[in-house]
């Protein structure tokens, strides 16, 4: 039984307190005496050449301050992309320009046109109103296939194509995989759809930029998941700003699911206006304005097909996938669809050859990047979905294919042929847990039972591989990235024993706060209510890369300890000096230091006061103070599996889909707070099955955004989704982490969409509907009912 | 300009409003309460939901000036006078019924206007009351959960993991 606020204990989340009681501080609650209110004028079109902007109007109207256009943002930097990828012939991607306010030409519905700047933010959008801007509308590239024709409209004049690049991997492999497939016993394919989705964090981002004229320093408050990355690309990249000059806060941030891990151009306009005009500019995004604005999530159509030998073990895996950039570059966008992406498609399975080939095209949308999984849910649909296929074709059990398949306990770490290495896990685990706890045997009683009341019911399995913590930097520097990706700690002990952490990580619903507190009170052992987690602030937390990925605990929490025994070394020495014993017999338990087989000891406090009046204490050798920074650069992904068990009931007459039941057993390696990691995988549950069932991101045949507004975009609500069965006790440590976590933020958005899919095409197959093999999400019950009565 | 008067978490309050200006925006800009949140702008989410004389409403849906006179109730007036949680708070909290606690603020508004209405709702009760609060961390898992032991049922048959 681990003590309440160590490591293992569901302790509850000191957070909490203030957020329930309207305490929370976001950027949005944070106003700066004199501050102006800042509003974006955005293209209404989808792509255009723009003519002239008549700010005139605009700038008498009553309270504007300024209107900002490109011209003013001239001498700036674009806004930087942060992973360059490299085809499948040796060359660099096509890298368009980003500026700040749309120049010359605009690329989507919402890319900004212009920046008001006024008194109050009703004042700045009655301007908006009086803004006259002409634009020559041209024709919107949509179709990602026609988009990469020969005579294709491009969406940037300076590129040669609308392709970003061609990726294949692993290139070497190619080869050998078609000469699987021509010698295959039987091959199966699917193509499909991953469907456009938006994040949609419920906190819209805010944006307010300071400038203190006699020292140069400039401020930031933004929404953002990783305020030292912010502060890197905006610094350095657009404004030319060093970062001694610039401090980039993230307070309390209301969720990000990605979307807020992006530079985005509204970040360095504030920052700029603010300069320009001496007063903090002020702006926050209205629902409307983030769904034109912040970057998008998924968009791939894919076709895979699978070779298997006689006896039904996998030859090989060919991919052929078309991927939406969008208009520009967000900042990790590259990576997504070929590094997160193409390094999974082994899924938990020993298949010996894969081929991914990406496409990469730019299109007149929102631009699209990372959204919870980003990458690996892509992947592990297309699989999970196909697996589900070939099972069905051949007649054999799902399950049964998933296991003759698996990768075995006694093959770890297992060198999969798309380039990673899984250091641990067990599959058959996982998937024995899940049947055990949705009642598979079970289900078809209950499949009888619905029938009798006029449904279909339907039970679907998917099985995911997912990569957390991508690391280590020098690989990942190799495959395109222009940042380090380890995270950092300061871990400051005060004089009278309470310890502050400084992490670079950042916290926006995960519970840091708690969580990382339960990891240091079970090293020193002294209660977690004395130390205090501090994140989101550039001036006092080392340069750290933030929180995306699921990366916080594996990469930012081993910062920690890493930083922590620095202490507990430290700490020791001193003891030993104050117990005059050896330094290597002095022992740390609940926080007291003896002399081993001693009664000798000294307290925390003892140690903690002895480093800061250092009155009696070795100086000659050690120096006062007891603080120490760590920066932890992990040596491998961590890779988290889990087996998902989705079951549906349809509604013949409308082709309505309700889940009656979803299990999750998932291997993410050791627990610290298992409350919080069971919350995390309820909130990815709810999105895969919003992905599955409900959500879309639609534009019409002119780029226009048909999805652009909660009333149109349809989020799970509370009547869409049921308890959920969730279990994390099969566990196979992470072999290369000093905790043996492997992150938990992404899996439930990974696993579920094929479940909900494999589940619904079950159910109908269970009703004779065998002509039906695959329906692209979202599974509204008008694709659902088309299909049945196709 | 016109100055609006009405009785907030027990205390009378004044302060100016433009007749366009929201009951949500009045709460936040003109009286500093910002635990009211604003996550739509059609009124869809109910993050911003307040009690307007006893009633949850989405404090987005209602102009200030017609609030003039009203009792209003937020967020920060949701805590036992000795300043400990009540009851549906402490739930919230017991159960993991929050993440980024941006959609809470609403979330127990409006969970504590259901159990004034209904003391001992049914799971589906729950779930269709909290159809006009949309949260994107927790999957309404710990919510409905939450409510539930708020109104005193017996939730250890909800797995907790």
């Amino acid at each position: 039984m681990p003590k309440d606020g160590g490591i293992g204990a569901s302790t509850k989340r000191r957070e909490d307190v203030r957020f329930l009681t309207g305490k929370g501080r976001y950027t949005d609650d944070i106003n700066i005496r004199g501050q102006l209110y800042a509003h974006f004028v955005r293209s209404d079109v989808a792509h255009g050449r723009i003519k002239g902007i008549d700010t005139k109007a605009a700038e008498a109207s009553p309270g504007v301050v300024k209107v900002f256009t490109a011209t003013d943002f001239s001498a700036l930097g674009g806004i930087p992309c942060g992973w360059q990828v490299t085809d499948r012939f040796g060359k660099v991607m096509q890298e368009p320009k980003h500026p700040v306010l749309a120049d010359g030409k605009v690329r989507h519905v919402g890319d900004p046109v212009a920046l008001i700047v006024a008194e109050t933010l009703e004042q700045a959008r009655d301007a908006a109103e009086a803004m006259s801007v002409d634009i020559e509308e041209l024709p919107a590239v949509l179709d990602m296939k026609d988009a990469v024709k020969d005579g294709a409209t491009k969406v940037h004049d300076d590129l040669t194509s609308n392709l970003c690049y061609d990726w294949g991997f692993v290139e070497e492999n190619k080869g050998a995989v078609n000469e699987a497939f021509a010698k295959a016993a039987h091959t199966v394919s699917l193509e499909l759809v991953n469907n456009r989705l938006v994040a949609n964090p419920m906190e819209p981002r805010v944006a307010v930029g300071d400038y203190e004229d006699h020292s140069g320093m400039h401020t930031l408050y933004t929404t953002s998941q990783n305020p030292h990355v912010i502060r890197l690309l905006m610094g350095a990249f657009v404004l030319a700003i060093p970062e001694s000059k610039l401090r980039v806060v993230a307070p309390d941030v209301g969720g990000g699911f990605g979307s807020k891990i992006y530079h985005y151009a509204e970040e360095a306009a504030v920052t700029m206006a603010a300069k320009v005009l001496k007063q903090p500019v002020k702006w926050t995004a209205s629902r409307s304005e983030a769904f034109i604005s912040d970057a998008q999530g998924r968009d791939h159509v894919t076709k895979i097909e699978l070779a298997l030998d006689k006896d039904h073990n996998f030859m090989a895996i060919r991919t052929d996938t078309y991927a939406n950039m969008g208009a520009y570059l967000s900042t990790f966008a590259p990576s997504i669809p070929t590094w997160l992406h193409g390094t999974l498609m082994a899924g938990n399975y020993k298949t010996p050859l894969i081929y991914v080939n990406v496409k990469a095209v730019f299109t007149n949308t929102v631009p699209v990047d990372a959204y919870r999984g980003a990458g690996r849910p892509e992947a592990t649909y297309q699989l999970e979905r196909l697996i589900d296929k070939a099972a069905r074709e051949l007649g054999r059990d799902p399950v049964d294919l998933r296991r003759q398949n698996f990768i075995k306990p006694d093959q770890f770490p297992y060198q999969t042929p798309v380039a990673v290495v899984y250091d641990t896990g067990n599959y058959d685990a996982t998937m024995d847990k899940l049947l055990e706890i949705s009642d598979h045997a079970g289900f078809a009683k209950r499949a009888d039972a619905s029938k009798a009341k006029g449904k279909l019911r339907g039970f679907g399995i998917a099985h995911y591989i997912e990569a957390c913590g991508i690391a280590p930097s020098n690989l990942v520097g190799q495959l395109g990235a222009r940042a380090g990706l380890y995270e950092s700690a300061s871990v400051r002990v005060n004089a009278t024993g309470s310890i502050s952490v400084f992490t670079g990580s950042h916290s926006h619903g995960q519970g840091h706060e708690t969580s990382f507190a339960q990891v240091v009170s079970e090293m020193i052992g002294i209660d977690a209510s004395q130390i205090e987690i501090i994140h989101g602030d550039t001036s006092n937390s080392p340069m750290g890369m933030g929180t995306y990925g699921s990366r916080s605990l594996a990469v930012g929490g081993s910062a920690i300890v890493k930083a922590t025994n620095k202490i507990i070394n430290k700490a020791k020495k001193i003891a030993a000096h104050l117990l005059e014993a050896a330094e290597g017999d002095i022992e740390l338990k609940d926080g007291k230091f003896s002399v081993a087989g001693t009664d000798k000891s000294v307290d925390w406090v003892g140690v903690t006061l002895a480093a800061y009046v250092p009155h009696n204490y070795p100086l000659a050798e050690l120096e006062p103070g007891l603080e120490e920074t760590a920066f932890y650069d992990p040596s491998n992904f961590t890779y988290p599996a889990g087996a998902y068990g989705c079951e549906v009931e349809v509604d013949p007459e409308t082709g309505k889909v309700d889940i009656v039941a979803f299990s999750a057993a998932d291997d993410f390696g050791n627990i610290v707070n298992p409350m919080i990691v069971s919350g995390q995988v309820h909130g990815g549950l709810a999105q895969g099955i919003g992905q599955a069932l409900m959500e879309n991101c639609a534009y019409d045949e002119n780029g226009q955004l048909l999805s652009g507004s909660f009333m149109d975009y349809a989020m799970p609500r509370a009547d869409d989704v049921p308890f959920y069965h969730v279990d994390h006790s099969c566990i196979t440590p992470c072999t290369h982490n000093p905790l043996g976590v492997k992150g938990c933020g992404e899996a439930g958005a990974i696993g579920s969409p094929p479940a909900v899919v494999n589940a619904v095409i079950d159910a109908l197959h269970r009703a004779g509907h065998t002509n039906i093999t695959h329906i692209d999400m979202p599974l509204t019950p008008a694709r659902v009912w088309a299909a049945m009565n196709a | 300009m016109t100055k609006v008067t009405m009785t907030v978490n027990g205390k009378t309050v004044s302060a100016e409003a433009e007749g366009r200006t929201l009951l949500s925006g009045f709460l936040r800009e003109g009286l500093g309460l910002t635990g009211t949140h604003v996550g739509c702008d059609t009124s869809q989410c109910g993050a911003c939901v307040v009690h307007v004389d006893g009633k949850a409403v989405k404090s987005c849906t209602i102009f200030a000036q017609d609030a003039a006179g009203a009792t209003v109730r937020t967020i920060e007036g949701m805590a036992n006078a000795d300043g400990s949680l009540s009851v549906i708070q402490q739930a919230f909290q017991d159960h993991h019924g929050l993440q980024c606690g941006f959609c809470t603020p609403g979330m127990v508004m409006a969970s504590a206007a259901l159990l004034a209405e209904n003391a001992k709702p049914s799971e589906a009760e729950v779930r269709h009351y909290l159809e006009g609060n949309i949260c994107r961390c927790t999957g309404y898992h710990n919510i409905v959960k939450a409510v539930l032991a708020a109104s005193g049922q017996d939730v250890a048959a909800i797995a907790a993991e």
